[in-house]
């Protein structure tokens, strides 16, 4: 078995402060391995996307430890944990946050030009990346001027530009139509069948249940429940 | 119209496009265009983006330079013009009475002190200059006051200079003064040949000069130095200041300092140190230049203030995409840089605004009595100040974007 590309160990996550201090996480151990496309899912409130954040990176535990491609997290200052984001995790969200001033190519190239790389070759890969994700026509299209889904391949797009072994995503087909939300997750078991990259969808959406290889079940910040059917739909 | 106007400098930007709704046709891929730095077209695409807040911010930034420009301005002018005498004044050594704190001190000098200085070795001339306050009684009645300057032309001395009508050459003739053209309406005079009075003396005008003046706004009436001396009313063996040459090849400080064991009632000051002394009396014994600098402290002030509360409303607005760049990795380093190319792209589109409006100023005031000057350095300083303002006003940005919690994207 391959090691996998992010690990958390007995993660803990208080979050506030006095009387409102709550442990969103209360030891958690969760490891996603290279090819797998899986969900995590648990109703509102149970935690679902503070450990995406921890995960992710955004976050640093309370307790436990992350350790991304074997390297532990713990300790690292803020700027750290950025470089460990910026070389590493793909994030995809619930609302896309795209830039609104820049077309879907600069929203691409931007995690690239956050890496330093500005040079033709990024530009490639940023139209690459688009490409993939179905969109070669919409290049130079401003979010405004995109669908929800398209924009939403958009920022599968950014995510993958930067070729991160793990891709996060928060509810990636919550804002979405059936019909897109499908295509949605489509293009995200096309990414997941890379077997150096790690893909973790946060949902609540049953819709998407035939796209995982794995279900892993979060309430009340504990894992309950975890699952491997065979993914239905490739 | 400024919007028009901003929308073309968004445009000079190559490869810079200000978005707006009716650019970009649907689903039509635009050509390739050259691409500048990202953080540079994220920074503009976001300034130029919210016209409304760049207006407010470039309209701060204009006010508070322009201010900042006609305040030191007039500092150069005023600086300028009270040396003005000492400046055309041909003499390598000044020797005033003690204590004397500007050119318009009119203290006076015993002839005697001029020939103790003559008997320095290296001393080539010491000439004797006049000057002091008069009654001019205009030709129809009716007076006002004038600064009398009295010097002789065949010592070194100070004579008027851009003179219009006349020569200095006629300043010998009986009863010659020269005038500046600007206080024609003070003098009551209008024309060579004009006749006025002053100490029931006759004064002619013989010369007229253009751009001479007071920033006392007593005009001024230059003639010779017996003549002066008439005017103003002092003995005979009197004078204000005596003008030192000294020969080719001598060491100024050397004679200066033999002049001064000589001169014991009175100063020997190089023209240097009579300037500096003059300046500093005028502009900071008086408070005037603590006054132009207070209202160009103001300038700036206010102009970081507003360009700090635009950039930080901007910024407060903009929160949600930066919290996007932390969450895809950036660093601290790079979302400081979209803040402040923006910051320096408003201080650069307010300087070039600022500037044209300044010169319209320096035009219009040139003639005034206390002109606006702009020199190149002037201009320097201002793109520097106006730079390091919008810098400055870039920091409650800065420390804001800086409390970022990445994971605030789930959130919204």
């Amino acid at each position: 078995m391959t090691a996998p590309i992010i690990e958390g160990a007995d993660l803990v996550q208080t979050l506030g402060e006095g009387a409102g201090q709550v442990d969103a996480l209360k030891g958690v151990n969760l490891a996603l391995s290279g090819g797998e496309l899986t969900l995590l899912m648990g109703p509102s409130g149970s935690g679902k996307t503070t450990l995406l954040s921890v995960l992710g990176c955004m976050l640093t535990p309370t307790k436990g430890t992350v350790r991304i491609l074997g390297h532990a997290t713990t300790g690292v200052r803020p700027e750290g944990l950025a470089e460990l984001r910026r070389r590493h995790v793909g994030f995809i969200f619930q609302s896309y946050h795209l830039f609104p001033t820049l077309t879907a190519l600069e929203n691409v190239l931007l995690v690239l030009d956050v890496r330093g790389e500005r040079s033709a070759e990024a530009v490639a890969k940023a139209r690459t990346a688009l490409i993939t994700v179905g969109l070669a026509h919409k290049l130079d299209s401003f979010p405004r001027e995109l669908s929800g889904g398209e924009q939403q391949r958009v920022a599968i797009a950014r995510a993958i530009v930067g070729n991160a072994s793990a891709v996060l995503a928060d509810e990636p087909t919550a804002a979405l139509d059936s019909e897109n939300g499908v295509a949605i997750m489509k293009v995200m078991v096309e990414i997941a069948k890379d077997p150096g990259r790690a893909v973790l969808v946060v949902t609540h959406d049953p819709r998407i249940l035939p796209f995982a290889n794995r279900i892993v079940h979060i309430e009340d910040g504990r894992i309950v429940n975890e699952e491997r059917p065979q993914a239905k739909i490739a | 119209m400024v919007s028009q106007a901003l929308r073309v400098i968004a445009g000079a930007f190559n490869g810079v496009q200000a978005p707006s709704r009716d650019t970009a046709p649907k689903g039509k891929a635009r050509p390739p265009r050259r691409l500048l730095p990202l953080v540079f077209v994220l920074a503009s695409r976001n300034l130029f983006h919210d016209r409304v807040r760049l207006i407010a911010t470039v309209v701060g930034i204009v006010f508070s330079i322009i201010l900042v420009t006609v305040q030191m301005g007039l500092y150069l002018s005023f600086s300028r013009m009270v040396t003005t005498m000492i400046d055309h004044a041909q003499a390598d050594l000044w020797i005033v009475p003690r204590g004397t704190k500007c050119f318009e001190d009119p203290s006076l000098l015993d002839e005697r002190e001029r020939f103790r200085a003559l008997a320095v070795a290296g001393v080539a001339e010491a000439a004797p200059l006049v000057i002091g306050f008069a009654e001019w009684r205009l030709p129809h009645g009716g007076a006002t006051p004038v600064f009398v300057i009295g010097s002789d032309k065949e010592k070194p001395g100070l004579q008027p200079w851009n003179i219009v009508a006349g020569s200095i050459d006629q300043l010998a003739t009986p009863d010659a003064v020269a005038v500046d053209e600007s206080y024609f309406g003070r003098l009551g005079v209008s024309r060579l040949g004009d006749i006025a009075e002053m100490r029931r003396r006759k004064a002619r005008v013989a010369v007229i000069t253009k751009g001479i003046r007071s920033f006392t706004t007593t005009p001024y009436v230059f003639t010779t130095f017996d003549r002066a001396r008439g005017y103003i009313g002092i003995a005979n063996n009197k004078a204000t200041y005596f003008l030192v040459r000294v020969t080719p090849g001598s060491d100024i400080e050397t004679v200066r300092r033999q002049i001064a064991d000589k001169v014991k009632d009175s100063e020997v000051l190089t023209e240097a140190e009579f300037r500096e002394r003059s300046r500093a009396f005028w502009l900071f014994g008086t408070g005037a230049g603590a006054a132009l600098f207070a209202g160009a402290l103001l300038g700036i002030i206010v102009g970081t203030v507003i360009v700090a509360q635009t950039l930080y409303s901007s910024t407060k607005d903009h929160l949600n995409e930066f919290a996007t760049l932390r969450a895809i990795g950036s660093s601290s380093v790079y979302i400081v840089k979209v803040i402040l190319w923006q910051a320096l792209l408003s201080a650069i589109i307010g300087f070039l605004i600022a500037a044209g409006i300044g010169l319209l100023v320096v035009k219009f005031t040139a003639d005034t009595a206390l002109p606006v000057l702009m020199t190149p350095g002037l201009m320097a300083g201002l793109f520097a100040l106006t730079l390091v303002m919008c810098a400055i006003s870039a920091i409650s940005a800065i420390l804001e974007v800086m409390r970022i919690d990445p994971a605030m994207v789930f959130t919204r």
